[in-house]
């Protein structure tokens, strides 16, 4: 299906080239070419810039038709409708526009093409319409800003509370891991100095002076609470990463040398996004290409692929190196009994390193 | 006046006798200088652009073997399979070619050294010296920058924005030894050309207008070139901080930008620095770096909107006043690259506002632009269209950069594909746009011949079909959260359906590649053979259509025109023809335009 795409698009294209050119070819009288444009050339052109606003509209309407489907990902934390209306109506702006300035810019280039014989109207100032159209962005811009900075304050400001998990994410080359306060809810002091202490077991670099890391869990699969607010103190240990998790709307660098935060509140379990609609929709038309991929691979005598489960999504967004691209950890949002089941089943950092 | 231009005037009319190689290598004629720059700038661009379609080649076939990696790449394609940090090493030199060796030098170099003198009516630069050593440091660069692509372990791999610890430690990546050590130095020098370069400009546009070339009258290339050199100069030093710093970091023990390190089993001595500064001292040059590649271009596009609409350009003084403006604000808003870099969220609020308030600037431009067109008589050269190609993506990328710019959207689509679109319409193509605009238009002017309009029509609708197929599904991938920078996306099933996406994308991007290969026919063929020009091919204002055809250094037999008007009386009822250029007096009782 694809490779019949591709065909079709490079034949017509080749075919259009073919054809423009053909045009201008014939559309050019043997007179003295002066390799300057003129009537048929203006002709020609302004109506090929008309053809081209509505390749613009057609490729605009096409992506909405064949990819709109994977906008936005479902959000699954308590801010995350808040930023979606934003961007939706950040967006609905920008297309208004688009469509505008770009129907009025693309009509007039085939409207006034040049003629022999015409004369273009000496029109070089407008005070009036100056004002208007730098008030009008202005106003709008201003709505934007305001409703932006609102939701950036709501959004940015983690106070600490009691209520709140406090979960640490440790990025390193090229994998993430995740320790959890315990108990006390304090983490415990870490530097990387520690890292080579009892023979490696210290995977984040914990303090082992420090009595509040002694609870402390570390884990390589992030669990969370649903409906339970998770306050992410970020490190990394060697270069720069991004905790990109694109369902929470969440993101933040991890930065050797001090700690991050972002904060967000868990609002849709796994299971309850496994049971939306939309991702029912979107897993099955993955597996479907993997069932068709894993024929071919079948074919060439190599193992098929797994079948796709959805999961939350932890990866790095900051280069980082050659596995930069494979650098991922599961988050499963789980109800708090399940959580806490979880929780108890787990070392903790006392036990690891007794 | 000052003494150089003196100078030159006294000298002219008795010219020196000229070697070989004071004519062709280095000349300090500014017209020569310009040609260099053009040509290195394309080459230049050949490998940049090479570059993207071996990775595009990748993105959308992840991990399958081509016989050209092998050809190319040699050992880091195994088989004819890419190799991740081969991957990494394409982006980071792509990107470097692309921002600084083509669209600043050969886009800003090319241009402000053919138009600054000729335009306000000078015999050359302020110094001719000076702006020679700028292009072969500029040349040095280039050398440097193409030489790190034969080292061992590969050239600089760590993104173009070479972030620390990564760019800072040979353990990260291959990348960061030897290639990152030559990356750098090719960048101190380039940022040595740029700053001759741009003082150059700033001296001569100041000092050397004719008579009558009131500030008011420039055309509205000198105001960009002009603004573009201010903001170098005040950008350009703090980036070869940044570098030197960095240097000092790799090289002799500092701990500028790295604290805490434990890489490879052993860590690192580095203790209290702060990979964040460097990235508040990078795009303090980043981002007034985008205005600085955009701002000559969009110059470029005013001056030829309104010759090839035969009309005014529309608000002339609302044009230079956006100039300003853009070139103020671009260097408070560096910030907005740095929303989840770990900074106070209060600064990311402030760096939101002046973001979106460059916003107004730019949608006055681009409504100037639209009225220019209205009710003009639009003479479609290869040169016009182009120009309006970029009005065209300098909207629709523009435009995403009011979600870009706004920290709460950025928290999603920051380093998305969602960014690679905005930046490559909104700079990239419209840059380029700029480029290919002036070639076509002052080819003439600079080679004394006119390029094939068919093929210029060919390249112009083939590129800008593609520019819009290769970016616009971009938004889309990059709203679904995929990451830019993955060497491939198949280690996410859950991005499986953005595949054939991809392939499309790389089918566009093909095709464009193919169409530049007929802009590079059409250019040197047109060097040699194209028709032979008239003065002033376009019917244009400007003083540089006023110079004879054949180049010597001075520019004009004789005295230099003086200028009675500005530059754009198109179709200026009371006259027959549908131009008056600068140096023609004004007719009595003829009203000249205030501004």
């Amino acid at each position: 299906m694809n490779i019949f795409l591709i065909l079709t698009v490079l034949v017509l294209i080749a075919i259009a080239i073919w054809q423009i050119t053909k045009i201008f070819e014939l559309s050019q009288p043997k007179k003295v070419n002066t390799q300057v444009a003129d009537d048929s050339d203006n002709n020609l052109n302004g109506k090929l810039m008309f053809a081209f606003l509505i390749f613009i509209y057609g490729i605009t309407i096409f992506s909405f038709w064949a990819y709109g489907d994977v906008l936005l990902p479902q959000a699954a934390s308590e801010h995350g409708s808040e930023y979606d209306t934003l961007m939706w109506i950040s967006f609905g702006i920008i297309f208004f526009v688009q469509t505008i300035t770009q129907a009025l810019l693309h009509y007039f280039s085939y409207k006034y093409r040049g003629e022999k014989g015409k004369k273009a109207l000496f029109y070089a100032d407008n005070d009036k319409l100056e004002m208007i159209w730098t008030i009008i962005p202005v106003i709008t811009l201003a709505g934007l800003i305001l409703y932006g900075l609102y939701t950036w304050t709501d959004i940015m400001t983690v106070e600490e509370n009691e209520e709140a998990l406090v979960v640490e994410l440790y990025a390193q080359q090229f994998n993430w891991k995740a320790r959890y306060a315990g108990e006390d809810g304090v983490l415990g002091d870490a530097n990387v100095r520690f890292l080579q202490d009892f023979d490696g077991r210290n995977l984040v670099g914990i303090d082992a002076t420090d009595p509040n890391g002694f609870d402390d869990v570390v884990v390589q699969e992030l669990h969370l609470p649903v409906g339970r607010e998770v306050i992410f103190k970020m490190r990394s240990q060697d270069v720069l990463h991004s905790a990109y998790m694109p369902h929470f709307r969440a993101q933040m660098n991890c930065v050797p040398g001090m700690i991050t935060e972002f904060a967000f509140t868990p609002n849709k379990t796994t299971e309850e996004m496994r049971q939306d609609e939309d991702i029912v929709a979107k897993v099955k038309k993955i597996n479907k290409l993997r069932v068709e991929k894993s024929k071919e691979l079948i074919a060439q005598g190599d193992t098929a692929l797994d079948p796709y489960e959805f999961d939350f999504l932890l990866l790095c967004n900051k280069i980082c190196g050659a596995s930069h691209y494979n650098m991922q950890m599961k988050i499963i949002v789980e109800t708090e009994k399940e959580f806490e089941e979880w929780m108890s089943s787990q070392q903790t950092f006392a036990e690891v390193i007794q | 006046m000052s003494t150089a231009a003196a100078h030159i005037e006294e000298d002219h009319g008795h010219h020196h006798k000229e070697t070989f190689v004071t004519k062709y290598v280095f000349s300090q004629d500014h017209k020569m200088i310009s040609k260099q720059y053009l040509i290195t700038g394309l080459f230049m661009g050949i490998i940049g652009i090479a570059m993207s379609l071996l990775f595009r080649l990748q993105l959308a076939w992840p991990e399958q073997s081509f016989g050209v990696f092998e050809v190319l790449l040699g050992k880091w394609a195994p088989e004819g399979v890419m190799d991740p940090n081969v991957y990494l090493a394409l982006v980071t030199i792509h990107g470097t070619i692309m921002v600084f060796f083509v669209l600043t030098a050969g886009l800003s170099g090319t241009f402000s050294n053919l138009l600054i003198p000729l335009q306000i009516g000078a015999r050359d630069m302020a110094s001719g010296l000076l702006n020679m050593i700028s292009f072969w440091l500029f040349f040095l660069s280039s050398v440097i920058m193409v030489l790190s692509l034969f080292v061992e372990a590969g050239p600089a791999a760590a993104g173009w924005t070479i972030y620390p610890p990564l760019s800072a430690l040979p353990q990260a990546q291959p990348g960061s030894g030897m290639g990152m050590t030559l990356w750098l130095v090719s960048m101190a020098i380039f940022i040595a050309s740029s700053l001759l370069g741009s003082l150059n400009y700033i001296v001569t546009v100041i000092n050397l207008r004719t008579k009558g070339m009131s500030m008011t009258r420039l055309p509205l290339t000198i105001w960009a070139f002009f603004v573009t050199a201010i903001i170098g100069v005040v950008s350009f030093p703090v980036l070869l901080s940044a570098a030197l710093l960095l240097i000092m970091d790799r090289s002799f023990g500092t701990s500028f930008f790295l604290s805490d390190i434990f890489i490879q089993g052993e860590v690192l001595h580095y203790q209290g620095g702060s990979p964040v500064l460097y990235e508040h001292l990078f795009w303090f040059l980043g981002h007034p770096e985008v205005y600085i590649v955009l701002l000559p271009a969009l110059g470029i596009t005013s001056e030829i909107i309104a010759t090839h609409a035969r009309k005014p350009i529309f608000g002339y003084r609302a044009m230079v006043a956006s100039i300003l403006a853009i070139a103020f604000l671009s260097t408070i808003v560096w910030g907005h690259h740095m929303f989840i870099s770990g900074m106070n969220p209060f600064l990311g609020s402030v760096f939101t506002f002046t973001t979106l308030l460059i916003a107004i600037p730019s949608a006055v431009k681009a409504f100037n632009y639209i009225t220019t067109l209205w009710k003009g008589n639009l003479q479609l050269n290869p040169a016009m269209l182009f120009s309006i190609g970029l009005v065209s993506t300098f909207i629709t990328g523009g435009l995403t950069g009011i979600i870009l710019g706004d920290s709460t959207l950025d928290i999603n689509v920051h380093d998305t594909y969602f960014v690679v679109a905005h930046f490559h319409l909104v700079m990239g193509i419209s840059a380029l746009y700029g480029l290919f605009a002036g070639v076509y238009h002052w080819f003439p002017k600079m080679f004394g011949r006119m390029m094939n309009k068919n093929l210029g029509y060919i390249h112009f609708w083939v590129t800008a079909v593609c520019a819009y197929g290769v970016f616009f599904p971009m938004h889309f991938i990059g709203m679904a959260g995929l990451p830019r920078r993955y060497y491939t996306n198949t280690a996410f099933p859950y991005f499986d359906d953005l595949a054939d996406i991809n392939v499309l994308i790389t089918v566009f991007a093909l095709i464009a590649g193919a169409a530049q290969l007929v802009f590079l026919y059409n250019f040197i063929h047109s060097m040699f053979y194209g028709k032979e020009t008239e003065q002033n091919p376009w019917r244009s204002n400007t003083l540089e259509w006023t110079a004879p055809i054949e180049h010597f250094h001075g520019n004009w037999e004789g005295e230099i025109p003086h200028v009675h008007r500005w530059a754009y009386d198109y179709s200026k009822p009371g006259h027959e023809e549908d131009f008056v250029p600068q140096h023609i007096p004004l007719k009595k009782g003829e009203e000249e335009l205030q501004h």
